[in-house]
């Protein structure tokens, strides 16, 4: 067994480390991990061509910027926070958890592409959120911005991640099954699905307790910021 | 019949539109950068054709190139991008169009969504409109030529305000749109020689096998870390099925299968939340939301995938072995 490709990945927990440009990292790990491998100059760039093309679905989103760029400058944002702004009913935790709920549902039926972060989450969630944060604490700085749109999209792959389990012809139930019937083993892929509910519903709690105390915290940083303005 | 490779075409010019407008501009880097990614989109089909024909001296080209975006990136300075319209006259826009905004950003997911579930059905004198591979993302394209549209027609600006505006974001997240893609040829590049293979070989040493709790918890931690350095899942699962899973757990212990591979899998993807190998989960919307933080969303995600998995665990301790 040849144990040097490992350092590959030391180059990659290195170089993140000590901040270098991860661009750099990332082609940098990948050269040392097959040169240690024994591949030929001529063979790696082969290789590391073939592996970037092969993956160029990955840069589909920028088909969403000039949408999204257009929009904006037309006030989308804007728009989102008066309309947040005016329904009362609608806060930061009932918006984020509805999400939440919508894309866990959208995903058990199959549908993962339907919602993303370039999809819904920066046009829709995002905005909204912020205009919802905003109602709790109207001086929302950059980094709390910067949070609110991670806790947006981090809700985003929650919810897609522990629903799509759940829909019995997508990938990863049949790749169990796969797996399984290759080694002699006999099982429908409902029965792998089904096992999946458990987690499904622990994730769905897990996040939306954590939305819910994220919005606590605003409030609370609310109310300090009130008690000094009136001290 | 609209093929996945037409939605690359169309993100190559959009690319090399960003380059030639860098250059006009005076900024080399940006302009060398997104002019070499541009040509590497528009040329992928052929690389790959080439290479399936035997002919791999493009492919050399293509990863000469990748070497050379690598050596560009640090240039390019990362920079919040510039609104072109004031606040004041964002505010009186968005209070004359109203809700119509939202019409073209819904169109996005809507459009998806009608491809994704009717495109296998749409034929045109006898012929597919759309081709199965990719179905959802050439939907994606097309959602996003339809939104343009539309948001052209709502704004009441032309077309082309829209592919400058698009530049100018694009511009904004810089390099950091570059990751996904580069994490995922990393990927490749790992499995081709031989970084998985080397680690199930180490685990194997050094496991206490009569312990059916031990190998358990070797079993869910190896697919959490195999999947953060992998980035991916379906990546971990066979290979620590074949190393731990089916010899030790199934077959030594007993463990229910179906309960076993649906909650391993689960194992394996509170590790996608953590990596930044799983680029298009984690670093795409960082970027795309202009985080300053490109590891931001891995951040806020790392106590709900602890916890997830922490609980899928224990529901697999009490489960499995009944």
């Amino acid at each position: 067994m040849n144990y040097w490709p490992l350092l590959g990945v030391a180059v990659i927990v290195i170089g993140f480390l000590l901040r270098f440009n991860p661009v750099l990292v990332v082609v940098t790990a990948a050269i040392s991990s097959a040169l240690l491998a024994g591949f030929t100059v001529p063979a790696l760039l082969a290789l590391l061509g073939k592996s970037f093309v092969s993956s160029r679905m990955l840069l589909i989103f920028v088909l969403t910027l000039p949408v999204i760029g257009l929009l904006e400058r037309a006030g989308l944002r804007e728009h989102a926070q008066r309309w947040i702004g005016r329904l009362h009913g609608l806060t930061l935790a009932r918006l984020l958890i509805g999400y939440l709920l919508l894309r866990q549902l959208l995903a058990m039926l199959g549908l993962t592409g339907v919602a993303g972060p370039a999809q819904t989450v920066r046009p829709l969630l995002a905005p909204m959120g912020e205009a919802a944060a905003e109602k709790i604490l109207p001086t929302l700085d950059d980094a709390d911005r910067d949070e609110l749109r991670a806790v947006a999209a981090a809700t985003d792959n929650i919810g897609r991640f522990f629903g799509e389990d759940v829909f019995i012809a997508l990938g990863a139930v049949l790749l169990v099954q796969g797996f399984y019937a290759q080694h002699g083993i006999e099982l429908t892929p409902l029965s792998i699905a089904l096992w999946a509910l458990p987690t499904a519903i622990a994730a769905f709690i897990i996040q939306s307790v954590r939305v819910w105390l994220y919005q606590r915290r605003l409030q609370r940083r609310a109310a300090s910021a009130r008690t000094e303005a009136a001290g | 019949m609209l093929r996945i490779e037409y939605a690359y075409w169309l993100i190559a010019a959009f690319l090399l539109y960003t380059g030639l407008r860098n250059l006009r501009e005076r900024h080399g880097w940006h302009a060398a950068f997104w002019l070499v990614l541009g040509t590497l989109f528009g040329s992928g089909d052929y690389v790959l054709a080439q290479q399936a024909a035997g002919q791999i001296l493009p492919a050399q080209i293509a990863g000469a190139g990748v070497i050379m975006l690598a050596l560009l990136a640090p240039r390019l300075r990362r920079h919040a991008h510039v609104e072109s319209n004031s606040a004041e006259q964002r505010l009186q826009s968005a209070i004359r169009l109203g809700h119509k905004l939202f019409v073209p950003a819904l169109l996005i997911p809507l459009v998806t969504l009608l491809v994704a579930l009717f495109g296998a059905h749409l034929f045109i004198a006898g012929h597919a409109v759309f081709a199965t591979p990719q179905m959802t993302l050439t939907g994606l394209a097309l959602a996003c030529l339809v939104a343009l549209f539309a948001a052209a027609h709502v704004a009441q600006a032309p077309m082309h305000d829209g592919v400058a505006e698009g530049r100018r974001l694009l511009d904004a997240i810089g390099w950091a749109a570059l990751l996904p893609l580069l994490l995922a040829a990393l990927g490749e590049v790992f499995t081709q020689s031989g970084v998985g293979a080397a680690i199930a070989a180490l685990a194997g040493t050094f496991l206490p096998t009569g312990s059916a709790f031990a190998c358990l918890l070797a079993f869910a931690l190896g697919m959490v870390l195999f999947t953060v350095i992998m980035g991916n899942a379906f990546a971990a699962f066979p290979v620590m099925m074949a190393g731990i899973g089916l010899p030790l757990l199934i077959h030594q212990h007993g463990a229910h299968p179906a309960i076993l591979g649906s909650m391993g899998m689960l194992c394996g993807y509170c590790g996608t939340l953590l990596t930044p190998m799983a680029a298009d989960f984690n670093l795409v919307p960082a970027a795309l939301l202009e985080l300053r933080n490109p590891y931001g969303v891995i951040r806020t995600q790392v106590w709900s995938a602890l916890w997830i998995l922490a609980i899928t665990f224990m529901l697999m301790w009490l489960l499995l072995f009944r």
